[in-house]
């Protein structure tokens, strides 16, 4: 066990953990952030995603031993007042379903669009297809994803 | 229209409200023969016993109105639709309405159950007259305040208005009033040319939730002490707990205890939602999710044979074996079969195989649990609180009114969720570390402890005669613990020489319903070989789909037929014009099924990317009668076709000596959204006949679409899924 500090969210946070146990389960149990959400725990599903340090990464895998010090953005932190335009372009489409996956989907996609404003759709397939969406949304995602690139431009 | 309130007294209960405003407690969906309804009094009742009362409408002064919301969500988006049927007969503004989630209350909803597609059809004339005979009271109060024939008022919008006199009331001026006055006889609904809220699209009422990361899942309940739980289960079906060594766990950081659970005790008589093959579990208590999920490591377990370990290669046979040579139950015979075929110019037999499949919500199984002396508190996501309720009972020997169970927004059921042991489970583990706990699944355990659509293999034939007329059709089907064979649906009733036949093989794996039960095979088993069965009579597969509608339609054979070939007909009608079918010549799939009570078409167009298709567009016409909710109908519509698309190509979990060989997601394959269609395009027939199911019915015809688009772009006809080949994924 050891003391780490992340910045979540734009605040500083200490947690005692072991090194090896994974992001994921310090923001969701020691730290009460439970909008990231817990998929597969292999990184292969996307449900977990964050940014650190402005990237997104899957946080089931990402071990706090690793991270000490870093900046993680959580889907509570995208915007203030939800009013990032990921998160307006998927309350237009209506995109969720169950919704279980969408938080992922949206920090995955707000990631893209910070490194490349305007994506074509092959790039939007290429850079998405790390979330898995079970119920199917995946049209929706794509479209919104589209608008919320003309929302940012 | 006039609604007959045949239990007016049990319809209403009204209680006084804090705050100046109203609640009107209404018993939406109880049924008329409850006893308890009955003696149900309508007048008024003090705020004690609306807090009693689950079902409820509230109007608050300011007229923002609460619906609640009976039935469990699982993205079927009823949280949505089943409120906006009541706002729609109350006549309220939509963004006015507030939506809360409501618990398990037996006492004042029937069906609070996610399951076949039923909870709008069952719903929609309650909910209905639910709002009817709110604003009924509400005019009524209205009439009297105003000193006015109620005749002379309108609503609009929570308003009531008298023209003549230019004076208008908001509801939440006059709830007080309406509260205190006699429910009528009979209530009168709306005309559906007047609807304001039905059939226009509103929006997913949790959709700033989700897209802010607030906690709506069961996987997100946190209590103060709660411990988290992880279960141990046995590495391979036909295997159960013998003993335990739990000291290298206890002592660990963070571990709290380690208990064993029964599930299925001696006398334990199960219901049928208590499918379980693993009833004796290990589970590890502590203060973390992951800390537990990793102790489980350094338990030391003896495991025990208590029957024979299945694989793959021997399922198959099995089912060969019976399909081939087992007595089959013969479910419907129409003429003489067999005499139409031997006199039949050409018979067409082709044999379909579909494997095990997983669920794979991409919420885990989860539950919370909080069992003490005087009762038990549940909350999760649960597809049949009723039932899961009736099992912790029994389990705990507990009196089911000492048990409450609210259910959370789930991530995903598809069926899963209508087999309740992950909640059992909690609740067990709950009493036995005498503690509230959340027990959750890790991916493995939730894909190596299902109830697994069954795997299915069916043979069918057809016998055509010279003019490539269909004279005969045998359906013989088999599966793990099921047939898939529904006999009297389509093309029953179209054929003069019928037979279906049924055979179901043991297994000790444990299956259950999956996203459209048997549909999700049969569909496109039954759809790919109509469309071979077309190209041997050398017509056009919508054409020839049509001609035998019209047999239906004119000249029915037998009387248990269980579609209308007219609706039928209509969307296969409708999808061919939209997509503009090019008849005798189109290089698409198509395919058309009925089930859930709804119709459902669709033109599916694919390109072949070296071995593995990719499909690109899909024309997809839809009768479900009346769409309460189109965004959300939309919504559903692609997403069972997406899911369709994606367990026909990839889906399958095999098993070596009763072990699942997939585990996670990096091997077992889900489709992705570089392997989605590009374009969906939605058709609803305008027929304004009540509504029908919608989240189960897309899926199944769009398996029989792509097998015969890949016909078209390949060559080739697949007659075993998953289509494309299993392959190593990377995360």
């Amino acid at each position: 066990m050891a003391t780490y500090t992340i910045t979540v969210n734009g605040t500083a946070r200490s947690v005692e953990a072991e090194p090896e146990m994974p992001l994921l389960w310090v923001l969701r149990d020691e730290l009460g952030l439970v909008g990231t959400k817990y998929g597969c725990g292999i990184g292969a599903c996307g449900a977990c995603t964050v940014h650190l340090d402005g990237a997104a990464i899957r946080s089931c895998s990402l071990p706090i031993g690793q991270v000490d010090g870093a900046a993680v953005t959580t889907i509570e932190g995208l915007s203030e007042n939800g009013d990032h335009p990921v998160q307006l372009a998927w309350l237009e489409h209506d995109v969720p379903q169950c919704g279980y996956c969408q938080a992922g989907q949206m920090m995955s996609a707000a990631s893209l669009l910070s490194n490349s404003p305007s994506p074509d759709d092959a790039e939007i397939s290429a850079s998405m297809s790390g979330n898995i969406c079970r119920c199917g949304t995946y049209t929706r995602i794509h479209a919104a994803v589209k608008t919320a690139a003309n929302k940012m431009s | 229209m006039v609604v007959q309130n045949n239990s007016r007294r049990s319809f209403l209960k009204v209680s006084a409200a804090t705050g100046g405003g109203l609640m009107l407690g209404l018993s939406w969906l109880t049924s008329c023969e409850s006893d308890k309804a009955k003696k149900a009094n309508p007048e008024l009742v003090m705020p004690a016993e609306w807090v009693t009362v689950n079902a409820f409408l509230k109007i608050g002064d300011n007229g923002v109105v609460t619906i609640m919301s009976p039935n469990p969500e699982i993205g079927q988006n009823v949280k949505t639709s089943m409120p906006m049927i009541v706002a729609e007969e109350l006549d309220v503004d939509w963004r006015n309405v507030v939506v809360e989630q409501a618990g398990l209350d037996t006492e004042n909803y029937t069906r609070q159950l996610a399951g076949g597609s039923q909870s709008i059809r069952h719903g929609w004339e309650p909910l209905r007259k639910t709002g009817a005979m709110a604003r009924h009271l509400l005019v009524a109060a209205a009439a009297q305040q105003l000193e006015v024939d109620a005749g002379e008022l309108r609503t609009e919008n929570g308003v009531i208005y008298h023209d003549g006199s230019d004076r208008s009331l908001g509801y939440g001026e006059v709830a007080s009033l309406a509260a205190t006055l006699t429910p009528p006889e009979e209530v009168t609904l709306k005309d559906p040319a007047d609807f304001r809220i039905i059939g226009h699209g509103k929006k997913n009422v949790d959709a700033r939730k989700i897209v802010t990361g607030q906690p709506l899942y069961g996987l997100d309940v946190q209590r103060d002490g709660m411990l988290y739980a992880a279960i141990v289960h046995p590495p391979a079906f036909g295997m159960s707990l013998k003993s335990v060594d739990d000291s290298a766990v206890r002592g660990m950081a963070g571990i709290r205890d380690v208990v064993t659970i029964d599930a299925r005790p001696e006398g334990l008589e199960p219901q049928w939602s208590d499918v379980n093959a693993f009833p004796k579990l290990v589970a590890v208590l502590g203060d973390n999710t992951w800390r537990v999920l990793n102790a489980r490591k350094a338990l030391k377990i003896e495991w025990e044979r208590d029957s024979e370990p299945e694989s793959s290669e021997g399922h198959r046979s099995a089912l060969e074996a019976l399909l081939n040579d087992g007595k089959a139950e013969e479910a419907r015979r129409d003429g003489n079969p067999e005499a139409a075929f031997a006199r039949a110019a050409t018979v067409v037999e082709r044999t379909y195989y579909a494997p095990f499949l997983p669920h794979n919500t991409m919420e885990p199984m989860n539950f919370y649990a909080n069992v003490t002396a005087d009762g038990a508190e549940l909350e999760g996501p649960i597809q049949t609180p009723e039932f899961l309720r009736k099992t912790v009972s029994a389990l705990l020997d507990m009196p089911e009114d000492k048990i409450s169970i609210m259910m959370t927004r789930m991530g995903g059921g598809f069926g899963r969720r209508l087999y309740g042991n992950f909640g059992v489970e909690a609740a067990l583990i709950s009493k036995a570390a005498g503690a509230p706990v959340k027990l959750v699944y890790s991916r493995e355990d939730d894909m190596t402890q299902g109830t697994y659509r069954p795997e299915y293999l069916v043979r069918y034939r057809a016998g055509l005669d010279e003019d490539g007329k269909l004279i005969a059709f045998h359906v013989r089907g088999t599966g793990a613990n099921e047939s898939p064979v529904f006999a009297n649906r389509f093309p029953a009733g179209t054929v003069d020489n019928y037979l279906a036949e049924n055979l179901s093989a043991d297994t000790n794996i444990s299956t259950g319903a999956w996203r459209a039960p048997r549909s999700n095979f049969i569909a496109g088993a039954e759809q790919s070989f109509l469309d071979e069965v077309a190209e041997a009579a050398g017509k056009d597969p919508i054409a020839f789909r049509l001609e035998l509608f019209d047999r239906a339609k004119s000249d029915p054979v037998g009387e248990d037929n269980d579609y209308d070939a007219e609706r039928y007909a209509g969307v296969l009608e409708l999808v061919r014009d939209k997509a503009n079918w090019n008849t005798g010549d189109d290089k698409r799939g198509v395919a058309a099924y009925y089930c859930h009570n709804s119709y459902v078409a669709q033109v599916l167009e694919l390109e072949m990317k070296g071995s593995e298709p990719r499909v690109t567009e899909v024309h997809c016409a839809v009768d479900c009668g009346i769409v309460v909710n189109p965004e959300g109908a939309l919504n559903q519509i692609e997403g069972g076709i997406i899911d369709g698309i994606g367990h026909a190509l990839y889906g399958a979990l095999t098993f070596t000596d009763g072990q699942p060989d997939q585990q996670n997601f990096d091997t077992y394959r889900l489709i992705r959204h570089s392997e989605a269609p590009t374009a969906i395009h939605t058709h609803f027939v305008e027929n304004g006949i009540a509504p029908t199911g919608l989240g189960e019915p897309s899926l199944p015809p769009v398996i029989g679409a792509l097998a015969n688009a890949i016909y078209r772009a390949s060559g080739e006809r697949v007659y075993e899924q998953p289509y494309a080949r299993p392959r190593q994924l990377k995360g």
